[in-house]
């Protein structure tokens, strides 16, 4: 791989151990991708928060153990400097404020508060959210980020048309004390274009619509590149935030085009580049209706909890499910938890819907999520979301049964304690 | 791509390094790609994913053959994971490029090579014996008496 002088100075120590470190992780991961060299960033969205029971026994040695060895790959304990570059922490383990509502262990939060301030001291926004895109960072079309989160970094490619890879824990640690990842992949506008083509002949409109045809998309174009057409209604950032994390989980897509709605597809030539349109794959009833029943993993119908919110809730959501629960009184025997950005909570507070909700019986969650934090309400078989990407994954995860349905299915359940959803 | 002419049942592929080293090992083959975050457990290298062929399966120790990664950027991390717990495949053979399988084969430290003459997915079968070495970019392959 072909580095400046800046680079190779990097490697070879001039800004310390910790530095040089990181460059020698980026050449090995550049030279395993066969990048012909790196790029300058200066936003990086990674993992660092020491949270979960698998670290603690680094964390006993120390937050530069946890760094050295999961953010850099590097078998020796480094001192870890301030971060080189803006950058900031994603989802996390522990909701600060609900440990206790989580069942975390009070050790385990300790070790993450500790942490948090390790990082903090070391320049790490501690956003602590899934969509870092809601609250603050907010990339210009064609910055070049390196970003961790599958369903951030297609919204991050997509809609704001910046350019990122799936990055992982270790390359943006390294990319977080050097400004630099390999140029290779969505950083090369000529790997932008869309190579699939999907014809979308069913309605898509409310957000589970859309969580639908993500999940479909993933499927049809695994790590594709996709354009669409005749869409009928025009999303807006919800949910595009579902479409995209469903289409990141079923399949690894990590950028689409909607001609006239996001900003590198202004046609549908522009989206296919100097490539010729492909023949289209149709989302038609069929195939709606088969996607929403694959995504139903359960047979009970007793509902023990409602996940609402991921990717992280937006403000609107947060008010539409104030909206939905007002005056109501959820299931004695079923759990809810609402997810949202700490940011927005504070909004979510002040505009009455924390309230609203949790006089209904349920709770409203930040910082974190049931398959992150690997912790949901005692007992839990049954669980319902209106989450595709949770849909996915936390059945999986949590060995539980999994519905999933549009946000009023979800709550008008919660309420009911039993599944009332209806595949459409 | 060579066949052994004193015994057909060794084939030889050869790819492009990804991480160097040498291993040797039991292949487990997969035409579907893994997920790292949600699709393995750390804890003995078993893939969890529920409609996965190979759920239930454990890479551990095998020389593991897939088209590559998909799923959560937690990838790497996951794969990073199963090394420090002794649960990761000997060896990576993969077919698609992504920057989540690259990482992920660097911090997992295993010898992994893509880009191979021949399908890896025609010539391994899962029980064959593998052996990678990823220096001189070469797969060979023993066939499973059957």
């Amino acid at each position: 791989m072909r580095l400046t002088e800046d680079e190779k100075a990097m490697r070879d120590g001039a800004n310390g151990p910790a530095v040089a470190r990181s460059m020698d992780l980026l050449i090995r991961y550049g030279e395993a991708l066969d990048a012909e060299r790196l790029v300058e960033t200066r936003n990086v969205a990674g993992a660092f928060n020491a949270s979960t029971p698998s670290v603690r026994h680094l964390a006993e040695d120390g937050f530069d153990r946890v760094f050295s060895e999961l953010n850099l790959d590097s078998d020796d304990t480094i001192e870890i400097p301030r971060m080189a570059v803006p950058t900031c922490q994603l989802i996390t383990g522990i909701d600060m404020e609900n440990s206790a509502l989580q069942g975390a262990d009070p050790a385990l939060t300790e070790m993450q508060r500790q942490s948090e301030k390790y990082l903090g001291q070391r320049g790490v926004n501690m956003m602590c959210t899934c969509t870092p895109y809601q609250v603050g960072n907010v990339p210009v079309q064609g910055e070049h980020c390196a970003w961790m989160e599958s369903s951030a970094v297609i919204y991050c490619n997509s809609v704001l048309g910046a350019r990122t890879n799936v990055e992982g824990k270790e390359s943006t640690g390294a990319a977080a004390l050097t400004g630099r990842i390999p140029y290779w992949g969505l950083h090369l506008p000529e790997n932008r274009h869309a190579n699939r083509l999907i014809r979308v002949e069913a309605e898509v409109d409310d957000m589970a619509d859309w969580g639908v045809l993500g999940y479909f998309t993933g499927f049809a174009v695994e790590e594709n590149r996709p354009a669409f057409e005749r869409l009928t209604h025009q999303p807006n950032l919800m949910k595009l935030k579902h479409f995209g994390a469903a289409a990141a989980s079923s399949g690894g897509v990590e950028i689409y085009h909607m001609p006239g709605i996001t900003p590198e597809a202004p046609t549908m030539e522009a989206a296919f580049g100097t490539s010729a349109k492909p023949e289209a794959i149709c989302f038609g009833a069929a195939e709606k209706r088969r996607t929403w029943e694959r995504l139903q993993n359960a047979t009970d119908r007793k509902l023990d909890f409602v996940m609402l919110g991921c990717p992280h809730n937006s403000i609107e959501q947060m008010s539409l499910v104030a909206e939905l629960l007002e005056g109501r009184r959820i299931h004695p025997d079923t759990a809810l938890w609402v997810h949202t950005p700490r940011a927005l909570r504070q909004i979510a507070d002040r505009s009455g819907y924390t309230d609203v909700i949790r006089a209904a019986g349920g709770e409203v969650m930040s910082d974190t999520c049931p398959s992150i934090s690997r912790r949901l309400p005692k007992g839990v078989r049954v669980i319902a979301t209106d989450s595709a990407k949770q849909a996915h994954y936390l059945p999986a995860i949590a060995k539980v049964q999994g519905w999933f349905g549009s946000v009023r299915q979800c709550v008008d359940s919660a309420v009911a304690g039993e599944w009332l959803g209806v595949v459409r | 791509m060579t066949v052994t002419e004193q015994n057909p049942r060794v084939i030889t592929l050869r790819g492009r390094k990804v991480v160097g080293g040498h291993a040797t090992g039991e292949a487990l083959v997969t035409s579907q790609t893994i997920s790292g975050w949600g699709g393995i457990s750390e804890r003995d290298g078993s893939v969890i994913e529920l409609h996965h062929e190979l759920h239930g399966q454990s890479f551990a120790g095998k020389v593991l053959v897939f088209p590559g990664a998909k799923g959560s950027s937690g990838w790497s991390a996951y794969f990073h994971m199963c090394r420090l717990n002794g649960t990761a495949p000997a060896a990576m053979i993969f077919t698609r490029m992504t920057t989540k399988i690259a990482l992920g084969a660097v911090v997992t430290r295993v010898p992994a090579i893509t880009d191979l003459d021949g399908d890896p997915f025609e010539l391994i079968e899962t029980g064959d014996r593998v052996e990678v070495d990823a220096e001189a970019a070469t797969v060979t392959i023993t066939k499973a008496m059957t």
